[in-house]
């Protein structure tokens, strides 16, 4: 029943997604963990790890994509939301270390000894229990969002503006993070993590779970934006990013639908910061860097706004190409990066999901409403 | 002029940069009435509707709607108070189908969490349906709206204004653009729509004026130079000399 209402709202498209995305969420952690490590069919643990760090990313085009393929918010930010989620991540296994650590404080992290502190700073507590941390994961970047979106929108930043200042935002808190008194690592940020939930973080099955995990996220949070967008909700926020003096002429408050629709994906953003900072195990200031920003954007415009699976494909597939680029051809990367987006831009405006469109009838799943006026009556 | 006045301008003014784009206007229209707008480019008339439509601030004077005060409010308070407006360029999702376009207009609870939850009632698909075949675009109603032509734009436009159930519609420059029979189509039903809203148009083409046969203000350097019916304006040296004559 809830299949019946659900799989007309996915479209075909959609429904191919999740079926790859369910079979590889399944069939690699399997395959690494039930095979013998000479099999034909073995997958490496670093694979693994490296797999569930690109879906990782995958999340992050997606809440990209949320707001600037339909809302048309370009937010060269968004990579301090999934910093966020990961710091809130970090602070949990930081708690978790314990005594463990190099100087075998059982009260502070390693890098607050080092700096002579004697107590935990008052943000510090809480984060010993992992489903508080798992509440900062959401309300950290929600809050932030909540916070600067309300303010921009208000006042009606749009455009290059708004893009600028989201900018800003990122790189303020890159410089703030890299202060050894905010309390949080600094320069070298959190890590030498031992465990998540008492399984270590080394552990093969443990990143297997952590894999499965992040396709999990990436599945649902598809499936929630899914919902979003075919709402009616869906298509004002399409209607703001094509027409925005039309909505507002209309009687809607712009500024609340915008507002929604950001922190919705800041959180997504966040969560996917927090499937990420376990599976590489640290989390530093340069998570915030403006160029992580805006490589996620390249990755949606690679794969296709507006479409949501294509984002997540444009991650994968552009960070498939890097971690082959960076070990074949170091110096080659950012060349190839820039000229990825300068020939998106120019020959493919509507990215890997648009070579797909020619496919019949892909995303013209609109239900005709003349159907829905003849089964009402 | 009995019926009673539903929107009043009084002595407004707005300048930009020093050019007063209004200079103390007056005007006032009544309920169901329809009034046309004409006058040379630069009068004032799409200024006027920014004013009225709280998209700009006016210097001094007060605009009054069903005797509420709009000094203060914004364009999302004016339009739920029921004053619809119709861009001078056409401006619909082009992205939407014409069906969606209507839906997305419809007079409704505006909040995003509402419309998360949407569904179209019955009574509300057949409110779409009829207005769809007063604007002529019931056998559009699934395509998109940008593959529409230009007057069946306007059309849409016109439509979703509709949806809305305004008591008072700003319609700037329906016919530009159109053809002899879509404007002669346009009149018919704006003509219709006057029955039950009151409806201001700020037009050039005469003929369409003529067809519409209604009181007619004429705008000058931001203020108001003549009104009357249209031939008592195609008569007035004044007008003539400033707008008709040239």
């Amino acid at each position: 029943m809830i299949a019946k209402s659900i799989l007309p709202l996915l479209g075909r498209s959609g429904i191919v997604f999740l079926a790859v995305l369910a079979a590889v969420g399944i069939g690699v952690p399997l395959l690494n963990l039930s095979t013998s490590t000479d099999s034909f069919l073995h997958v490496p643990d670093y694979a693994v790890t490296l797999g569930g760090k690109y879906l990782c990313y995958a999340l992050l085009a997606l809440s990209v994509d949320l707001v600037w393929g339909y809302c048309g918010i370009l937010s060269l930010g968004h990579g301090a939301f999934f910093a966020l989620g990961g710091y809130a991540i970090g602070m949990y296994m930081m708690r978790q270390i314990g005594a463990r650590g190099v100087y075998g404080n059982a009260n502070l992290p390693d890098f607050m000894v080092f700096l002579n502190w004697q107590v935990l700073p008052w943000y510090w507590h809480g984060f010993e229990y992992f489903a508080f941390a798992l509440l900062m994961v959401v309300l950290v970047p929600g809050t932030l969002a909540f916070l600067f979106g309300w303010l921009a929108f208000r006042s009606r930043v749009t455009g290059v503006y708004l893009s600028i200042i989201t900018q800003a935002l990122t790189y303020a808190l890159l410089l703030a993070f890299f202060r050894n008194d905010m309390g949080f690592g600094g320069n070298n940020g959190l890590t030498d993590f031992k465990d998540i939930l008492g399984f270590s973080v080394q552990a093969a099955s443990t990143r297997a779970v952590l894999f499965m995990l992040s396709a999990l996220a990436l599945g649902l949070c598809f499936v929630i934006a899914r919902q979003i967008v075919n709402s009616k909700f869906g298509k004002i926020i399409i209607g703001i990013r094509d027409a925005e003096s039309r909505v507002r002429f209309l009687g809607y408050r712009v500024e609340h639908y915008k507002l929604f629709i950001f922190v919705v994906s800041a959180i997504m953003a966040g969560v996917a910061g927090a499937l990420y900072v376990p599976q590489v195990g640290i989390i530093n200031p340069s998570e915030f860097a403006p160029s992580n920003s805006i490589e996620a954007v390249i990755w949606t415009a690679f794969g296709g706004r507006g479409t949501l699976w294509g984002a997540a494909l444009g991650a994968l597939v552009i960070n498939a190409i890097k971690s082959y680029l960076t070990g074949a051809l170091p110096n080659a990367w950012l060349f190839v990066l820039g000229a990825l987006a300068i020939v998106v831009t120019i020959y493919m405006p509507k990215g890997l999901a648009g070579l797909f469109a020619g496919w019949p009838k892909v995303e013209a799943k609109i239900p005709a409403p003349q159907a829905q006026l003849d089964g009402a009556e | 002029m009995t019926t009673e006045t539903l929107l009043y301008l009084e002595g407004i003014s707005v300048s930009f940069d020093g050019f007063k784009a209004l200079n103390n206007l007056s005007l006032a229209v009544g309920t169901h009435e329809m009034r046309a707008i004409i006058g040379p480019n630069g009068a004032g008339k799409t200024t006027m509707m920014d004013v009225i439509t709280g998209k700009t601030k006016l210097d001094v004077g007060r605009v009054s709607f069903r005797n509420t005060e709009l000094m203060g409010m914004d364009e999302v308070a004016i339009a739920n108070l029921g004053i619809g407006r119709k861009f001078q360029k056409p401006t619909v999702f082009d992205s939407h189908s014409v069906w969606d376009n209507l839906e997305l207009a419809m007079k409704a609870n505006r909040s995003p969490f509402t419309s998360l939850s949407w569904k179209l009632s019955q009574e509300q698909q057949e409110r779409i349906h009829k207005t769809l075949v007063r604007i002529n675009l019931e056998p559009s109603a699934q395509k998109l709206a940008g593959a529409l032509s230009h007057g069946q734009k306007q059309w849409l436009e016109i439509g979703m204004l509709l949806m809305q159930e305004p008591e008072l519609l700003l319609v700037d420059e329906p016919v530009a653009g159109m053809t002899d029979a879509e404007t002669e189509k346009t009149a018919t039903l704006l003509r219709d729509i006057a029955k039950t809203s009151a409806v201001v148009v700020v037009e050039h083409d005469m003929d369409f004026i003529r067809a519409l046969d209604v009181r007619v203000t004429v705008l000058h350097e931001g203020s108001v130079l003549a009104e009357g019916s249209l031939d008592s304006i195609q008569n007035d040296q004044r007008v003539i000399d400033v707008y008709l004559g040239r």
